[in-house]
């Protein structure tokens, strides 16, 4: 088939949302095009402001970095080793190599060797599921080594499938405080800094094909300690529906976006003080990542994913799943 | 022709016959958004033609959690 936009190439990629099916060069600029509109249309950030960009090694997060270094922003990645055995070495050294070829600046931080708390072990030894202790301690160190280095704004690659899967398992619980908290933006609020995501327009499969297209080599096989995550089951339903109606994800976040999001959006008043540990924003004495590092430190006995945990205070963190619940929670920072 | 999948592991197979991306996708029940087609180091569309001596690769793009 030929490229709609262009009519002269071969298309290489169909965008059936947008009617579209786009050549090589075309589809670049679609890509681009639709980054910058995201960022302009939400304020996510100005042409002077360095960005700190989440980077994992896997496509989206690649993806981000690239094409923001390509639109001409300081963005600097920031990668976390999670200390998961045979993933997350091959990761870092995605990183490391785009790093290298770009010119592009990466912090690095290891979970285990400066924290303690390496995903695997901590899934080991405390009552908190792997997802959920990693989700955690990358929101934590986003802000904390954001802060640490200047940054005021973190971008994280997220993309049109993740949003309307975090959605969707959301209003399927009617989880009413994540969906005030589901935005393109999160404006910086007592000591957390903005959180933004530039791809949210954009497909999961427009960003493989956007590393494919520009030569970024990612890591393809998914994290194993994820096995049975339920992203996967609401991902495969939205996209049998789009797959009969295409548009569908698109129309069900945007959507919710312009006409649902505000209603949710809780404005009480919620006391926030330094951790008085670290010194991070937390409604708690400690937050959560500093009693995650005590209790690893001094391990008890794992009471299985049956029994309820204790409910945890509201900085952020998502409670975890319990027994009772048929779907687990799914934060929209996650 | 050659088709290298991904999940739920690495594998090859060996199909006979010449037919387009949308068939084999079909017949493999593989849902497209969730896959690309890779011959070489190009991106084919579901209505590119595959010949018996080819090798591609269909790579899943979702992520969020392993199978």
């Amino acid at each position: 088939m030929r490229c709609t936009k262009c009519r002269g190439q071969e298309a290489c990629l169909e965008v059936r949302r947008h009617n579209a099916a786009f050549c090589e060069a075309c589809f670049l600029e679609f890509f681009r095009d639709q980054v910058a509109r995201a960022i302009e249309r939400h304020k996510m950030f100005r042409r002077d402001e360095p960005v700190l960009v989440a980077v994992s090694g896997g496509k989206d997060s690649l993806a981000l970095w690239d094409v923001l270094l390509d639109l001409g922003y300081d963005a600097t990645g920031f990668y976390i080793g999670l200390g998961i055995p045979g993933y997350s070495e091959p990761s870092r050294e995605k990183c490391e190599a785009f790093a290298a070829q770009r010119g592009a600046r990466l912090i690095v931080t290891d979970l285990e060797s400066e924290y303690g708390l390496g995903i695997a072990a901590t899934a080991q030894r405390t009552m908190r599921t792997p997802c959920s202790a990693c989700g955690l301690s990358k929101r934590y160190l986003f802000n904390k080594v954001a802060q640490e280095h200047g940054f005021r704004v973190v971008a994280t690659g997220h993309n049109l499938d993740d949003e309307a899967a975090t959605l969707f398992g959301n209003v399927l619980r009617w989880q009413t405080g994540y969906l005030g908290r589901q935005a393109p933006v999160l404006a910086e609020e007592d000591g957390f800094i903005r959180k933004v995501k530039p791809l949210y327009r954009l497909a999961e499969r427009e960003m493989a094909a956007y590393c494919v297209l520009r030569g970024i080599d990612y890591i393809v096989d998914e994290c194993p300690m994820s096995k049975g995550a339920k992203s996967l089951l609401f991902k495969d339903v939205l996209n049998q529906l789009e797959a009969v109606s295409p548009g569908t994800k698109q129309s069900f976040l945007f959507g919710f976006l312009e006409k649902a999001q505000p209603l949710f959006e809780e404005h009480e008043e919620v006391e926030l003080r330094p951790c008085g540990q670290c010194g991070q924003p937390t409604t708690a004495e400690l937050c959560a990542f500093c009693r995650l590092r005590a209790e690893v430190a001094q391990p008890k006995r794992r009471r299985g994913r049956g029994g309820k945990a204790a409910r945890a205070p509201r900085d952020g963190t998502p409670e975890p799943a319990t027994a009772a619940s048929a779907l687990p929670l799914v934060s929209p920072e996650s | 022709m050659r088709v290298l999948l991904r999940h739920p592991e690495r594998r090859e197979i060996e199909i006979a016959g010449r037919r387009r991306v949308g068939e084999l996708l079909a017949e493999l029940g593989l849902q497209p958004e969730a896959y690309l087609v890779i011959r070489g180091n190009r991106l084919l569309t579901r209505d590119a033609q595959l010949e018996e001596t080819d090798t591609i690769e269909v790579r899943p793009v979702v992520s969020g959690g392993a199978r």
